[in-house]
């Protein structure tokens, strides 16, 4: 081992020693966990109902990265004492969750089983505007403080590309499209602003994630965001409103909706069956 | 204008003799190549039947893809569903090139697919009912798929040797996916082990039907002859069934399972398994489209087609 890695484990150990480190350390994981993990299996619900095989098969895939980037997070997670990774993911109630609401939020009408009256438009938006979101996250985290967690921002950043060139192609190609298309596009864009504001929000942990230079701010991570955004909104004759929403609530801070309550119950049907079970 | 058969142009027989000639000596026919109507046509049915048949197929498995009890079961089986989508995708495409002398494009497969003209595999009808479902499809649907599909592998149509080739390489993946599930269940509480067979029961008739009916009596038709004429495959429907007996019997009863047919055995005297025959008239009602599940599952494409038709309509423009 080289002196400048041990040098490295050192500090890190004496960071995680320091008040409130861990505590918000913990906090950003789980909000970078619950995000991917709840927005793919979203993403899980739509196999087989895309709007082309071909897309079937690029979704799914998509949805496997985020998923593992989910994993990643959840395991990095119990390295921290938090728990068992598969528990943290299917045993906690939604009050205890972290993610957006915007991410949460079903499909569209019916289930995946009954009558998936899925909106496409919704998906593209929710998907392009939250793989932005993640991109403009993941380069500020490779400069956090705490190394495990610069080290899988590596990891996570080279299948992000992929995911964002999907979901900008659909979302130019449906918005350039005109008539129909533009018009569903343009209501799903409104939806989605209302609640965009949740994935940047940092909830009560704001202010320690700063102090503990675990990663950008709020406003500096929207202004990245916007700086990415603006050209293809100015391209495509779209407006962007100066300030974005939260209606339904924060997230990060344990307010969710009844979304998350009826995907959670699916999502740990069979885990709950027998939750010491090796499965 | 005079009708001159020239020297140069052979009769409709000639071409005739001249194909079978290339088949029976192990060549391969490809798309572009003269081909006889009968076979285009078997072809067309035959590929355009497996590839709707992977597509419908990913619909059981995916009642539990958002189910899936672990972040690794969870990953394993959205890859496996995907595969299967893969798959489908890979064989209309050799289906489109078949179709196109006819001017059919792969909207009508999926519309004949709606409409009831293009029937899906009899297995895919069936119910899910538990995780142990998905385990049991992965291990052995998938592993009756490898059994059919590796018969085919050399078939005369060379497009349709090469995909199978690729999805019988996948399939080895989906089958050690099914097993790591079912292994996991079977090493498990008492309660994980009764989810395994109580699969296994449900699920042994839809197996023995997979295979399709041992010869044309028992339903009214049967294609296997055709096909073995035209060298697309080798083995008859039984010989493959008795082919899955020998693969996978040793393996469920060493898991601890007890076989759902009680009578079964091995006849040494002339080396095949006896059986008691599934219920052949439920066989002709499932590939009706009235099997379980049959209306739900195309329910379900129907939603994803006309729900979706303002984004292909979008493609278009
Ligand atoms: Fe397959
Ligand atoms: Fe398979």
């Amino acid at each position: 081992m080289g002196r400048e890695t041990e040098d490295m484990i050192v500090n890190q150990k004496d960071m995680l020693q320091k008040e409130g480190y861990l505590e918000a350390v913990t906090h950003l994981l789980f909000q970078l966990a619950d995000d991917d993990f709840i927005l793919a299996y979203r993403g899980s619900e739509w196999l087989g109902l895309a709007p082309h095989i071909e897309e079937d098969v690029a979704f799914s895939s998509i949805s496997q990265d985020t998923m593992g980037h989910a994993a990643m997070f959840y395991s990095l997670l119990e390295e921290l004492g938090a728990g068992d990774a598969d528990k943290l993911a299917h045993a906690r109630l939604a009050k205890d969750r972290k993610n957006a609401i915007l991410l949460e939020l079903a499909n569209g009408p019916g289930t995946y089983l009954n009558e998936p009256q899925y909106d496409w438009a919704f998906t593209v938006v929710r998907n392009f505007f939250y793989v932005q979101a993640k991109k403009v996250k993941i380069l500020s985290l490779k400069n956090t403080s705490y190394q495990p967690m610069a080290e899988a921002a590596v990891k996570v950043n080279m299948e992000l590309y992929y995911h964002l060139l999907h979901w900008k192609t659909w979302f130019m190609q449906l918005i350039g499209a005109g008539g129909e298309a533009r018009t569903r596009m343009e209501k799903a864009v409104t939806d989605v602003f209302k609640d965009l504001g949740g994935l940047f929000s940092q909830g009560a942990t704001a202010v320690a994630f700063g102090e503990n230079q675990l990663i950008d701010t709020e406003e500096q991570l929207i202004a990245a965001w916007k700086h990415e955004m603006t050209p293809i909104f100015d391209s495509l004759e779209m407006k962007m409103p100066k300030k974005f929403g939260m209606e339904k609530g924060d997230g990060r801070n344990g307010e969710h909706t009844q979304d998350l309550e009826a995907a959670i119950e699916t999502l740990s049907e069979v885990y709950r069956l027998d939750v010491k079970a090796s499965w | 204008m005079v009708n001159i058969i020239s020297a140069g142009q052979p009769t409709e027989e000639a071409k005739y003799e001249q194909f079978m000639k290339r088949i029976e000596a192990g060549e391969k026919i490809e798309a572009e190549d003269w081909m006889p109507e009968n076979y285009r046509m078997t072809l067309i049915k035959l590929i355009s039947m497996h590839g709707i048949s992977e597509i419908m197929g990913a619909l059981p498995e995916k009642e539990w893809v958002p189910k899936a009890p672990t972040l690794k079961r969870k990953l394993g089986i959205m890859a496996k569903v995907q595969d299967e989508m893969g798959h489908g995708q890979l064989l209309l495409r050799v289906t489109e090139d078949l179709m196109k002398p006819l001017g059919k494009t792969r909207e009508d497969i999926l519309q004949d697919l709606l409409s009831g003209r293009l029937k899906f595999h009899n297995v895919f009808h069936m119910e899910t009912k538990s995780w142990g479902d998905a385990g049991l499809i992965g291990w052995l649907v998938d592993g009756a798929a490898i059994i059919t599909q590796t018969n085919m592998l050399d078939a005369s149509y060379g497009p349709y040797a090469r995909a199978l080739k690729r999805i019988c390489a996948e399939e080895v993946f989906h089958a050690q996916h099914g097993e790591a599930i079912i292994l996991a269940l079977a090493e498990g509480t008492k309660e994980q082990r009764a989810m395994v067979q109580d699969a296994l029961n449900r699920w042994w008739e839809a197996l023995l039907m997979f295979f399709g009916p041992g010869d044309a009596a028992t339903t009214g038709t049967s294609k296997q002859d055709t096909t073995i004429k035209y060298r697309i495959r080798t083995k008859t429907n039984e010989e493959l069934r008795q082919d899955f007996f020998t693969k996978y019997i040793p393996r469920v009863l060493s898991l601890g399972l007890e076989l759902p047919d009680e009578e079964m055995y091995f006849d040494k005297e002339d080396g095949l398994w006896k059986y008691q025959q599934p219920d052949w008239s439920k066989f002709k009602e499932i590939i009706q489209n009235k099997g379980p599940k049959s209306n739900e599952r195309l329910r379900l494409r129907e939603i994803a087609y006309s729900n979706n038709k303002w984004v292909i309509d979008a493609l278009q423009h």
